[in-house]
């Protein structure tokens, strides 16, 4: 089914790149927020040692706060249209990562977002809107080190 | 230290080590304090219900953030976690704490996986997973996958 030519405009949009530094205050309370223990995510002098020479984050960590500026921007223009195309209630639908390089502790990170996706699915309590946004993030050495695709339900 | 996990170690079907969880109201709100996401659907009770979901939920990034702990603990250091995806099927809700530390009786939440397929490709040791959070009732409302690269015993000799 199609989706109102105002969301069909906002499909490619992308987002001013945010810088992200890593630091390890930020990795240690997301590893205690979620209740894990591994010493790499917590223990300097452990890490250290390790093969990874550093804290490095938990996977889906990007440092603090991780949805920033350009998720929470695109967020903000696709709110009121999918409002407007009758679908006001927004959920997180899930997300897809991909890692390519380890994120230690100093690194610094550019994240640059875009809407790669927006499509309508009838479901059992009427329209559905599916937006997937896409982001990657690249490291002070200008290596991708992480892409994620998340999908953001309207309803 | 935990042990080691190996390519050799596991088979199609074998079981990822299950990982026992519990949300509370308490975790939600480091959870919102660590990551930065404040949206209220998570606290506030009178705007969760206006979206639909009754009282506050339990964020499904944290949900995904267990899976993640769930796939790190078991493929060990020398493991490396290639891909982590899930989708956030059924609404949880968080426990409420009794005290500074005691939270209320009620659900355990277990993460748990099994391997689906295992291959080498260039010289790496890949193994596949499906993955997902389970609720006190059974179901499963995040379903997911994963991809690690893990060492071999062979190679390394």
């Amino acid at each position: 089914m199609a989706i109102t030519d105002e969301l069909k405009a906002l499909i490619g949009t992308t987002t001013e790149p945010v810088i992200m530094e890593v630091e390890r205050g930020a990795i240690r309370r997301y590893a205690d927020a979620i209740d894990d223990p591994n010493p790499l995510f917590r223990d300097v002098e452990h890490a250290q040692s390790s093969r990874y020479g550093e804290m490095i984050c938990p996977p889906g960590f990007f440092g603090w706060p991780v949805k920033r500026g350009g998720v929470m921007e695109v967020l903000a223009s696709l709110t009121p249209a999918l409002a407007r195309a009758g679908c006001p209630r927004i959920l997180d639908g899930g997300v897809d990562f991909e890692f390519y390089l380890p994120i230690r502790a100093g690194d610094i990170l550019t994240s640059s977002g875009k809407v790669a996706d927006i499509r309508a699915r009838e479901g059992k309590t009427g329209t559905m809107i599916f937006t997937t946004l896409e982001t990657t993030f690249i490291n002070q050495n200008g290596d991708l080190v992480a892409k994620s695709r998340a999908t953001i339900i309207s309803l | 230290m935990k042990k080691q996990l190996y390519y050799e170690d596991v088979e199609v079907g074998s079981e990822v080590i299950p990982l026992a969880k519990i949300a509370t109201t308490e975790m939600l709100v480091k959870w919102a304090g660590a990551t930065g996401d404040f949206n209220p659907l998570h606290y506030e009770d009178a705007f969760a219900a206006s979206q639909g979901v009754g009282s506050p939920i339990v964020h499904g990034a944290l949900k995904r953030a267990w899976l993640g702990h769930l796939m790190t603990d078991w493929t060990g250091e020398q493991g490396i976690l290639k891909r982590l995806s899930c989708q956030y099927r059924g609404m949880d809700y968080p426990r409420k704490m009794k005290d500074m530390v005691t939270p209320e009786e009620g659900e355990t939440w277990w993460c748990k996986g099994t391997v689906t397929k295992k291959y080498v490709e260039d010289g790496q040791h890949i193994v596949e997973c499906d993955i997902w959070v389970e609720n006190g009732k059974g179901e499963k409302t995040t379903p997911g996958t994963a991809t690690v690269i893990l060492p071999s015993r062979e190679a390394k000799s």
